[in-house]
């Protein structure tokens, strides 16, 4: 059982339901799954320079599973990446920001979106860090039913064959896809012997639990000589019951306003 | 021309720190040197062509320059995507080298043959495609893709094809090279049809038909103003291709052509593959034989234009291309 949300991940959420406000759209329950993770490395890990997002020696992070976009896009607003005033223009035509991550947005390292791309890119940064002797390290969140696609699974391999210790795989496993649970359509599991199996030592974590992601990703690399997959047990559109697990809100456009209401209720803001 | 445009990357790589090899599963013993001399820059990831492609997007868009090499056909189809959104939408310095494109691999059947590979790189935003003659002009071409910005798709002939290109003209990515002059028509070549090209002109020239051949080995860009100046004064436009006539190097220059407003109209005409996978086996020679892509039949073709007669539409997607039909 997770542990309450704090004030922190309510705001945080809150934050990601007004971003859907001027376009009414969003893949909510992705986003909500992963405010935790996202803010962990953002608060804790990663080291980065907003105001330098090209820096050299920064901690790369690849959100692979595009969709869950809000929540980083919030996120690198609050750390100064882009003006917050962006956020209001979330898939507007004057908006540098999409339904989908872009490389031309400033602390976006890849433009992400079709699923499976994500880890091979990330793998080639890693392995640039490690050629450059630099201590940068490339973290890639990519999703559960990403895991679906064949290249998740070449990186894989290539990461393990690589001992790729600067390389963190963290999958946002909050058990659906689209269409209906990640048992139904394809099921994973046992997904941690997979990654076990490439060459990766494994971690698992409660996904919104903030002590357990931040204590895992302090601990990194959890073996000198490979990789790591941190399994972040997650659900579908935490924090907000009547969307929690619902497939009908993965994607949602034309969000009504009586929608909005809700949401904002259910968040406690009045 | 494959070993020598890898024995290029290997000398490219000696000289600037920011080149890497990228294989997939290549043939035993593939450049040796470069891995025993340079082992932090070689890498061989396996039969996994998204991912390569993806972990070539993450080193360039570090400042890396990687050339990864496979066959053709898998280089452009199999990761298709990874081309569109990792190097080419990130627009990074990603050099894709296909082996054994258009029907190089006849043998292996059409699993291996690249026959589309020009059609579907050219219709990517940001791609540069580039398909040298021979050995020679490759040698020339290589040094151009380090600085080069942007993904390249380089295809590969068979190797040893004979050299016909031309050392006096220096190579420059985008701008097409006239290999004849003449004043009745306009033969456009690219890869190893210059050869075909330019043995058309000389049968042509026994017959009384004056043609130049431009060698357009950069398909994108396409060096629009060179081809619409040669097109200019000539009663008949024909391409020559190892390659469906869907899309390459023959679209491209019909498009030009269509849009140029030429006043009187121009007999144009593409030769290539058909709409069809080939049927047979044999070997890159046959199959070129056997649909038509020859200096005979470019020499048929093109007198029958210069004198007028009707010819077939080149639609056909029957083994047999459309041939010229004497009334």
């Amino acid at each position: 059982m997770s542990p309450e949300l704090d004030t922190r991940s309510l705001s945080l959420r809150v934050k990601i339901v007004q971003t859907m406000t001027a376009s009414k759209r969003g893949h909510l329950g992705a986003a909500f799954s992963l405010v935790e993770i996202l803010r962990v490395l953002y608060d804790d890990v990663l080291r980065y320079d907003a105001k330098n997002p090209k820096w050299a020696d920064r901690d790369r992070c690849i959100l692979s599973k595009g969709h869950g976009c809000i929540a980083i896009y919030v996120l690198l607003a609050e750390k100064g990446f882009f003006p917050a005033s962006e956020l209001d223009k979330f898939c507007l035509s004057d908006g540098i920001l999409g339904g989908h991550p872009d490389h031309k947005v400033p602390g976006i390292e890849a433009s992400t979106g079709s699923l499976g791309h994500g880890l091979p890119i990330g793998l080639g940064m890693a392995l640039n860090s490690r050629y450059e002797g630099s201590d940068s390290r490339t973290f890639v969140i990519i999703g559960d039913g990403e895991s679906n696609e064949g290249s998740i699974w070449e990186a894989a391999l290539s990461a393990g064959k690589h001992k790729l210790s600067n390389l963190t795989v963290l999958v946002d496993y909050n058990k659906h896809q689209s269409y209906s649970s990640t048992h139904e359509v394809q099921d994973l599991e046992p997904l941690a012997d997979k990654w076990k199996a490439f060459g990766f030592a494994v971690a698992e974590v409660d996904g919104h639990d903030i002590e357990d992601v931040r204590s895992t990703l302090r601990s990194l690399p959890i073996a000198p000589d490979k990789p790591t997959a941190i399994i972040c047990h997650t659900v579908k559109g935490k924090g907000i019951q009547f969307i929690e697990n619902d497939m009908e809100w993965h994607h949602k456009s034309q969000i009504s306003e009586k929608d909005f209401q809700s949401l904002y209720a259910a968040l406690g803001v009045s | 021309m494959r070993k020598m445009c890898l024995d290029m990357v290997y000398q490219l790589a000696k000289e600037d720190e920011r080149i890497f090899f990228i294989g997939s599963d290549l043939g035993v013993r593939t450049l040796d040197q470069f891995k025993e001399e340079i082992p932090s820059r070689f890498l061989m990831e396996g039969i996994s062509e998204a991912n390569v492609v993806g972990m070539a997007t993450g080193l360039a868009l570090e400042g890396k320059i990687p050339y990864v090499n496979t066959i053709a056909a898998f280089i452009t189809r199999r990761c298709f995507e990874q081309v569109v959104l990792d190097a080419s939408l990130h627009n990074v310095n990603v050099r894709l080298i296909g082996n054994g494109g258009g029907l190089v691999y006849a043998p292996l059947g059409p699993t291996h043959l690249a026959i589309e590979d020009m059609a579907i790189m050219r219709a990517i935003p940001n791609m540069t495609v580039v398909a040298p003659a021979d050995a020679d002009e490759m040698c020339r071409f290589m040094p151009l893709t380090v600085e080069h910005q942007g993904p390249i798709y380089i295809r590969l002939g068979k190797g040893y094809d004979p050299i016909v290109s031309n050392d006096a003209v220096p190579f420059e990515i985008g701008k097409a090279i006239p290999m004849r002059q003449g004043s009745d028509a306009l033969i456009l070549t690219t890869g190893i049809t210059l050869k075909t090209g330019l043995d058309a002109t000389d049968i042509l020239k026994e017959q009384g038909v004056s043609a130049s051949v431009l060698h357009v080995h950069t398909i994108k860009p396409l060096d629009v103003a060179a081809i619409l100046d040669h097109a200019a004064n000539v009663r008949a436009i024909v391409t020559v291709e190892e390659h469906t006539i869907i899309g390459g190097l023959g679209s491209a220059v019909a498009e030009v052509i269509a849009e140029a407003g030429f006043d009187p109209a121009k007999r144009f005409k593409r030769i290539g593959l058909p709409d069809v996978f080939p049927d047979q086996y044999g070997s890159q020679e046959s199959l070129m034989e056997r649909y038509s892509i020859t200096a005979t039949e470019l020499a048929q073709t093109t007198l029958g234009l210069v004198e007028g007669r009707p010819q077939a539409a080149s639609t056909a997607d029957s083994q047999s291309p459309g041939k010229i039909v004497i009334r």
